[in-house]
């Protein structure tokens, strides 16, 4: 996957217009700056911290307990705040269903 | 953009994307001598399974509503039922089941035949009149709302819930805005989101039905897995998922679920059992990927569409299976076997909505003729009936 990876451009995809996170489509590092286009929506977003493939970004301030939104629904909540362009993984959102971490 | 697809009209009203003569065993005992009968057919379609005898109850009846609906779905111009003579669920009634489609029709049994050979030839001189008969057809022009579309999955990676599910499910909302019908199944890749495809029923009573179908696949699984010594087997999201981004079990089903788009649920169907109206429908399967399929077909579908991350090269027997990756890796290895390369969305060339459309395109292409490459390569590994226990 990392080679699939390497070969995308500097983006992130938003999969639904309602979404407050988008998915990056290759490893980035902080400070890169983060392409992100979706229904005419182009806007360029400085990444806060690492964000490996696969994984997601804020494309907007999400307070603590806000609904995180990806696919038009909500995937569960916001631990702690998260500034657009942050990380969002099991470190800082939650969700009761399912077990694990 | 034209509407319509191009199919063969059956007697019962449906209609077909393909005009094949299925040679259908009524037992696994007869499953050679159909196979032997399709080789000298060219044009047929023979359904190995390993049931048909040995099976009570539930287990039985979910054998003989799929195999009958299997006759039934209009991808089929002709039956030929192969039957052994002894097995629990008779050839006869394989064959009555399939009767009120008044499609061409006849039954060899093997042990009225005397052997295997006599049984071969007697087949083999049956399927080749009635493919000489199909072959008269020719194709007309319908509204796609007589299409019905399967919606699988497997071999998944990242890019299937990421691009492929969602573009696919971007074409699925737009067969069913058009009147046709898409049907999505594997609900052990659902749990988590049964309130969310609950809020997208039609009415309360389709939303109860979609909860307690999630909810009782949850149970099952719960029980199977409740004397495992390793707790974390139980999760229902894994380590892996996790690696890759994933942060919840909701966010994981997502993925699969968005194949069917944003359309409301029309009803939640039985194994073997059909919809009794147009919409997107839920189907209760397991995630299986030949079973599902089967269960789809069964349903009436005549087209399967198939993301699959890493791929894999299984098709159907006589039902054209699209395969869709979102993977540009995976479509440059597998060319021969994957159909869309939606991985134009992973390196930024095309979006979601347009990569949705393509599909869209594809299926209509697919319905009036174009052959898939499963099809072409003779892949057709997915027929596999469910079993209960």
């Amino acid at each position: 996957m990392k080679e699939v990876a390497a070969k995308a451009q500097k983006s992130a995809l938003i999969i639904d217009a309602t979404d407050n996170v988008a998915v990056a489509l290759q490893d980035f590092k902080k400070g890169d700056q983060c392409q992100i286009s979706s229904n005419g929506r182009e806007e360029k977003i400085q990444l806060l911290e690492d964000i490996p493939f696969g994984h997601k970004l804020a494309i907007q301030f999400i307070e603590e307990n806000e609904s995180v939104l990806k696919y038009g629904e909500e995937i569960g909540k916001m631990k702690t705040a998260v500034k657009k362009g942050g990380w969002i993984h099991v470190h800082n959102m939650f969700c009761e269903r399912g077990g694990g971490k | 953009m034209s509407q319509t697809f191009m199919g063969f009209l059956r007697k019962d009203g449906k209609v077909g994307v393909r005009n094949h003569i299925a040679i259908i065993p009524s037992v696994f005992c007869s499953a050679k001598v159909a196979e032997r009968i399709a080789y000298q057919v060219p044009g047929s379609v023979y359904f190995r399974h390993p049931v048909g005898c040995s099976q009570v109850g539930e287990d039985l009846e979910v054998t003989a509503k799929t195999l009958i609906a299997i006759g039934n779905n209009p991808n089929f111009a002709g039956v030929v039922v192969v039957g052994l003579g002894c097995e629990r669920f008779s050839p006869y009634e394989l064959a009555d089941g399939i009767a009120p489609s008044n499609k061409m029709l006849d039954t060899v049994v093997i042990q009225e035949e005397g052997d295997s050979l006599a049984a071969i030839q007697k087949g083999s001189r049956i399927a080749r009149e009635m493919q000489q008969m199909a072959s008269k057809q020719v194709r007309e022009e319908f509204p796609v709302s007589k299409l019905i579309i399967g919606l699988n999955c497997g071999g998944s990676d990242m890019t299937s819930g990421l691009i492929a599910n969602p573009a696919l499910g971007h074409a699925s909302d737009k067969l069913v805005k058009h009147g046709g019908s898409s049907i999505l199944s594997e609900i052990t890749e659902l749990l988590g989101t049964e309130e969310i495809l609950a809020r997208r029923a039609v009415n309360d009573e389709v939303a109860q039905d979609i909860m307690n179908t999630v909810r009782h696949t949850e149970d099952k699984l719960l029980k199977q897995t409740q004397q495992s010594s390793n707790k974390a087997r139980t999760h229902l999201i894994s380590t892996g998922n996790y690696d890759g981004g994933l942060s919840s079990v909701v966010e994981k089903s997502l993925g699969s679920m968005k194949k069917s788009g944003n359309a409301q649920f029309s009803g939640v169907i039985q194994y073997g059992h059909q919809p009794k109206s147009q919409g997107l429908f839920l189907l209760d399967s397991p995630g299986h990927d030949g079973e599902v399929s089967t269960g789809q077909v069964a349903a009436g579908a005549q087209i399967i569409l198939f993301p699959t991350g890493r791929g894999t090269p299984t098709g159907f027997p006589g039902v054209p299976v699209i395969k869709i990756t979102g993977n540009p890796k995976t479509y440059g290895r597998m060319k021969e076997n994957i159909d869309i390369n939606a991985g134009e969305v992973l390196l930024g060339n095309r979006t979601l909505e347009q990569m949705g459309e393509e599909i869209y395109q594809d299926i209509l292409e697919v319905a009036s003729g174009k052959q898939v490459k499963a099809e072409i390569l003779g892949h057709d590994e997915q027929f596999c009936i469910t079993r209960l226990p």
